[in-house]
């Protein structure tokens, strides 16, 4: 070892990252697609001032309803309606637990991380009950997965500009229309009615209240869209990326989507960059088993445990939530219940 | 009223008749209220704290539902459900705690709820803009829509408060003590403002307790006192003394008489003291005051100038970075805020809420918070069973000799109006054995009442030898209040003036330029 070791590891380690590119950037989107939709989730909610902690309950219930759907129905109506009546399924699974959630945290006024909680074990019960009840004994598979758009080839192999865009293009529809949600919502929340009533009652209900905004029925909305864009993400996971359902699936997605949410400052442009981030660690982690690095960095590379390239996005997820990123700030009234005073 | 409705241009814009409200706890705020306004006429309700006006406008506004009475708005008779309710009839509210969104900027807020649009929903905000600044300028005031409603001046906020008003095309608006928190210079602006809507033909209600204003601004002033409506005057017909004495009910003297003070052994010593604030910037930088047993000092100063730093080191919340300070002779520089109350210190903080009690406590434990761990509160079984039946006396106590109005001494104080409140605090501080009190600002937002007894107290308690340290931004209590006055200017003390050579304006000049021009 000498003085220029640890520069020239570093060179090396960057030299590494650009030749395994085009292999990384391709499955990033697909990885941080349930990232990215549970974040928005989680920014319509707190962005009215509803915290959901339950997106990952939401995710797992509507992965498996979807699937089942599917499964059900894929004999009789072809796979291709199959799997769209169950991606159908999972987002109206989705709104509807975030209309059970909205129930409770908005016209109950539960604790909001006890509701969410419960959403969570709750999603863990009924789903992996199900799954032994009625799909495990069958036997049989399910309608499978929609089909990726693919680019042509010859515009894949170009260099620099290919691996961009199959980033973007190499995509199952799901995948692509993350790119869509991002932008409407973004626009939508900071330069519609909606997005500027939204933030108003996330921030300061009782203003809202007191120039004849609904409350309570901009927080339900909110929170029933946030979790039909969760139901999105259990649609992909089960009918757009592996096929199949196992138990326990969504694997703490929900709580990175969180993380993403919190890292991107509750903007839906920001968490959008949250998921990607999430996605390349998870990305990198299968890359540097696929192609194994060479030399001493490959000698270092190969001697971290592959549980540590697994834990990659989990490790993330400590270190932004502990606020290395810088403390970002929250909407006020997120997570408080809101009471008319007087009207009992 | 004696003023019934006539024909013409003075036939009311607006009647309360009969409004009548009782709260869940029991209190009656409004007991059968009448109220007209007339349109282009600035009408000033004015009353004590809790006296029932705030109630009276939520009423008005659809915020709270009145168990009897009726509004009529131009004759016909209106039911409000909620502010929609009230907003469609061109009633508008700006709030004592002002309804603005902070990270929302001044065009948003303005809009929100009755926002302009494009197709689908997209917001306009540059004709929002164009509209706002129009209106502004109307009014007479500058007003920049791109602006965050968190970067600006309390002054500033008020008037995106008037212009979301406006804005509404308001015919009725209701200001609740909106000066409360403004400068002088601040105020002069606003009644500016509300002259030009008054130009306009809105009938403006101004909620307050400040006699000067009302005087200055009002068309007609009604006095409510208790839920009750006790009079209706003209500016012109009546005078500060009268309004003061139909406030309270009594004849109230609105001038203290310190008497002369017998200033005896130093109580309170701060030698040298420096503090850094909580972003670390110096801003107590070497603070020397004597205050003796006995008499009164006043910190005059504006806001920000070192004064909360100063005060914390003395209460025991700040650690100073240098300099010591001496209770009775004890040095108690790093002494626990627990250690200090022992030696016979007390403090009356200027913002409630935060310190000085816990709102959702009843008011007699807030009336023992000091000292529920003493005996006669605590006793039995190794003096660790709390006694309920000691607590309660004390406190029932308490709230007849301090004339505190709660409905019982379990309610929680966050029931309690804001006067009220700050009398729940003096109840507990101003105990018999002290040598020492720290007031900071110890009447804010209070009426003359209030304000009357609580000056009295401190008197009293001076001339009991207790020495006071008074810090206050509003140079007329502490010029009313204090022996002697000293100027606070970016950390240190920069003037001393005895109570009689006490000039208002070159002590307004030390405050402003920290050096004598």
């Amino acid at each position: 070892m000498d003085l220029l070791a640890i520069p020239r590891l570093v060179f090396e380690f960057a030299v590494y990252l650009l030749t395994v590119l085009p292999d990384l950037l391709p499955i990033i989107l697909a990885l941080a697609t349930p990232l990215a939709l549970g974040a928005l989730c989680g920014v319509l909610n707190e962005r009215s001032g509803v915290v959901n902690i339950g997106i990952e309950g939401m995710m797992l219930m509507s992965a498996f309803f979807g699937y089942l759907t599917g499964f059900a129905l894929h004999q009789t109506v072809g796979s291709a309606v199959a799997i769209w009546l169950g991606i159908a399924v999972a987002v109206g699974v989705g709104a509807l637990l975030g209309l059970l959630h909205a129930w409770l945290s908005v016209s109950v006024r539960a604790d909001q991380i006890i509701a969410g909680t419960m959403m969570n074990i709750a999603a863990l019960g009924v789903t992996g009950y199900l799954n032994r009840l009625i799909i495990t004994p069958s036997g049989r598979g399910g309608a499978g997965v929609i089909p990726p758009f693919r680019i042509p080839p010859e515009l894949a192999d170009l260099p620099v500009v290919g691996p961009i865009l199959a980033m973007f293009l190499d995509q199952g529809p799901i995948a692509m229309s993350v790119i869509v949600f991002v932008l409407v919502l973004q626009f939508g929340l900071f330069r519609t009615r909606w997005g500027l009533r939204t933030r108003a009652v996330g921030e300061h209900p009782k203003a809202a209240d007191t120039l004849g905004i609904d409350v309570f029925r901009q927080r339900y909305l909110n929170v029933i869209l946030g979790g039909a864009l969760a139901g999105l993400a259990g649609a992909f996971l089960t009918l757009e990326s592996t096929g199949s359902f196992q138990n326990g699936m969504t694997g703490g997605r929900g709580f990175i989507a969180l993380a993403a949410m919190i890292f991107g400052r509750w903007t839906p442009v920001g968490s959008f960059l949250g998921a990607l981030l999430f996605g390349t660690a998870t990305a990198f982690g299968v890359v540097v088993s696929v192609r194994p690095a060479e030399g001493d960095l490959g000698v270092i590379l190969r001697s971290i445990p592959t549980f540590w390239y697994a834990a990659l996005p989990y490790l993330l997820t400590v270190v932004i939530l502990a606020g290395v990123v810088g403390r970002s700030v929250p909407p006020a009234a997120d997570g408080v219940p809101y009471a008319k005073e007087g009207k009992a | 009223m004696k003023d019934g409705p006539t024909a013409g241009s003075a036939r009311p814009v607006l009647e309360m008749r009969g409004i009548t409200k009782r709260f869940p706890t029991g209190t009656l705020a409004n007991d059968g209220i009448d109220l007209d306004v007339r349109r282009g006429e600035i009408h000033a309700l004015l009353g004590e704290n809790g006296a029932g006006k705030t109630t009276l406008m939520n009423i008005l506004y659809g915020l709270l539902v009145p168990d009897a009475g009726e509004i009529r708005i131009d004759g016909a008779v209106a039911t409000i459900h909620d502010p929609a309710d009230a907003i469609a009839r061109g009633i508008g509210m700006v709030h004592q705690h002002f309804m603005l969104v902070p990270v929302l900027t001044v065009a948003e807020n303005v809009i929100l709820g009755q926002e302009i649009t494009r197709a689908a929903q997209i917001l306009d905000l540059a004709e929002a803009g164009r509209r706002i600044r129009a209106l502004g300028a109307r009014l007479g005031f500058d007003i920049d829509p791109g602006a965050r409603v968190s970067g600006l001046s309390v002054g500033q906020q008020q008037r995106v408060e008037i212009a979301k008003a406006v804005y509404r095309d308001v015919r009725i608006l209701v200001l609740d003590e909106p000066t409360a928190v403004l400068t002088p210079q601040e105020t002069r602006e606003i009644f500016g403002v509300l002259r030009a809507l008054r130009q306009d033909g809105a009938s403006i209600v101004f909620i307050s307790h400040k006699l000067d204003e009302v005087l200055e601004i009002a068309d007609r002033i009604t006095v409510i006192r208790r839920g009750r409506v006790v009079g209706s005057r003209r500016p012109g017909e009546t005078s500060e003394q009268e309004l003061a004495d139909l406030m309270v009910g009594r004849s109230v003297s609105l001038r203290v008489d310190r008497g002369t003070s017998h200033a005896g052994a130093p109580a309170l010593e701060i030698v040298g003291l420096r503090a850094n604030d909580d972003r670390r910037h110096e801003t107590v930088r070497g603070v020397d005051v004597t205050v003796r047993a006995g008499e009164i000092v006043g910190i005059a100063g504006v806001a920000g100038n070192g004064q909360d730093e100063l005060i914390e080191c003395l209460v025991g919340l700040r650690r100073p970075t240098a300099g010591a300070v001496r209770l009775a002779g004890r040095d108690v520089t790093r002494a626990s805020v627990d250690r200090r109350r022992d030696v016979g210190f007390a403090f009356v903080p200027a913002d409630r809420h935060r310190y000085g009690l816990v709102l959702p406590y009843t008011v007699r434990d807030n009336l023992v918070l000091t000292r529920y761990a003493e005996r006669p509160y605590v006793g039995g079984l190794g003096t660790f069973i709390r006694q309920d039946a000691a607590i309660d006396e004390a406190a029932r106590r308490l709230i007849a000799e301090f004339d505190i109005r709660t409905p019982s001494e379990r309610d929680p104080v966050s029931t309690l109006s804001g006067g009220n409140q700050q009398k729940v605090i003096v109840a507990r501080e101003f105990r018999q054995d002290l040598k020492v009190m720290v007031l900071d600002q110890p009447t804010r937002g209070l009426d003359v009442g209030s304000i009357e007894f609580i000056h009295r107290q401190v008197i009293a308690r001076r001339d009991a030898g207790v020495g006071v340290l008074l810090v206050s931004a509003e140079l007329d209590e502490v010029l009313e209040l204090s022996d002697r006055v000293l100027v606070m200017h970016r950390g240190r003390i920069v003037g001393e003036f005895a109570a009689s050579e006490a000039q208002r304006d070159r002590i307004g000049l030390l405050m402003a330029k920290g050096a004598a021009a």
